[in-house]
């Protein structure tokens, strides 16, 4: 079974609902690392930042967070292929690491939005997608203030051009830039994405569209 | 020493909290705000040292964590 890991960082929220997805879709418990470790075990081989209001988002959303001990040992070990999903938070924490590019700002609407976002799959390729439908959209959760995702216009050619975009929102509920939810880097192992994939696990959640995320990654290991 | 650094959106980028704030002033009666823009002041109280390398270190705590240079731009003061 596969060990795959959590980063739990001071006001970290989502990451006991992230381990719960993780363990359904491994049968094993994830580590969960407290951002002061200074190295991940050898064994993780998917690596969830999961969601929540880390340091407050004191300074900006992920600012702290991404200066975290743990932090450069996910950023070396990413550069060598290890797959790392960062979720909302973890999003924001992965562009203010540099492990992605552009920026998540304030919500365009000034409001924190929270409801089930319907989302299209603009490339359902990549390690965290394979399984999806490209032709379908799916239904998964977003609560974020700070949702906004920014790249300037270069970057977003070399997105776009470069097929990164994962995710677009049928129904902009923040002002991204292209209707941007979710990106991978060039390597495409590092995904993050503003909606909430572990809640849209169970059918108590009110749908499971999250499910298929889990599966596509853990089998591309 | 206090270095004072100051962080703002870069220009073309969307300020939804300057833009409230325009309007506020606005209702309030303050027509003649056309804009406004909400940055950050953050004051470094610093050992003593020399003013151009005090700078030069604040430089890269803006670049490394104070600015997110994506989105925003920086200016730095140093009152020795």
């Amino acid at each position: 079974m596969t060990q795959t890991a959590v980063i739990v960082f001071p006001a970290s929220n989502c990451d006991r609902d992230a381990a719960v997805a993780l363990e359904q879709a491994t049968g094993r418990a994830p580590h969960m690392i407290w951002h002061k470790e200074t190295s991940l075990p050898d064994e993780v081989r998917l690596v969830v930042i999961p969601g929540g209001f880390s340091y407050g988002d004191y300074l900006r959303s992920g600012a702290i967070a991404a200066n975290s001990p743990i932090l450069r040992d996910v950023k070396e070990k990413a550069g060598r292929g290890l797959p790392v999903a960062g979720i909302c938070n973890g999003f924001q924490i992965l562009t203010e690491a540099g492990l992605l590019p552009g920026a998540l700002m304030r919500n365009a609407n000034r409001k924190f939005v929270c409801r089930v976002s319907r989302l299209r799959l603009a490339n359902a390729q990549t390690r965290f997608t394979k399984h999806y439908d490209p032709g379908n959209e799916i239904d998964i959760p977003v609560a974020h203030h700070d949702g906004n995702y920014f790249a300037d216009d270069e970057t977003l050619r070399q997105l776009e051009g470069n097929g990164q975009v994962v995710f677009r929102y049928s129904q902009n509920p923040n002002g991204s830039r292209n209707d941007i939810a979710g990106i991978v880097n060039a390597a495409g192992n590092v995904l993050g994405m503003m909606p909430h994939p572990e809640r849209a696990i169970d059918p108590l959640h009110g749908g499971t569209d999250g499910r298929l995320l889990f599966k596509s990654i853990l089998e591309s290991l | 020493m206090i270095a004072r650094v100051y962080v703002g959106l870069k220009p073309g980028v969307l300020d939804p909290q300057g833009r409230t704030i325009a309007s506020s002033l606005n209702d309030l009666g303050y027509g003649e705000v056309l804009d406004a823009k909400q940055g950050k002041v953050i004051e470094l109280t610093l050992k003593d040292g020399d003013p151009t390398e005090a700078e030069a270190r604040v430089r890269e705590m803006c670049e490394t964590l104070l600015a997110n240079t994506v989105i925003e731009s920086y200016r730095i003061e140093i009152d020795d």
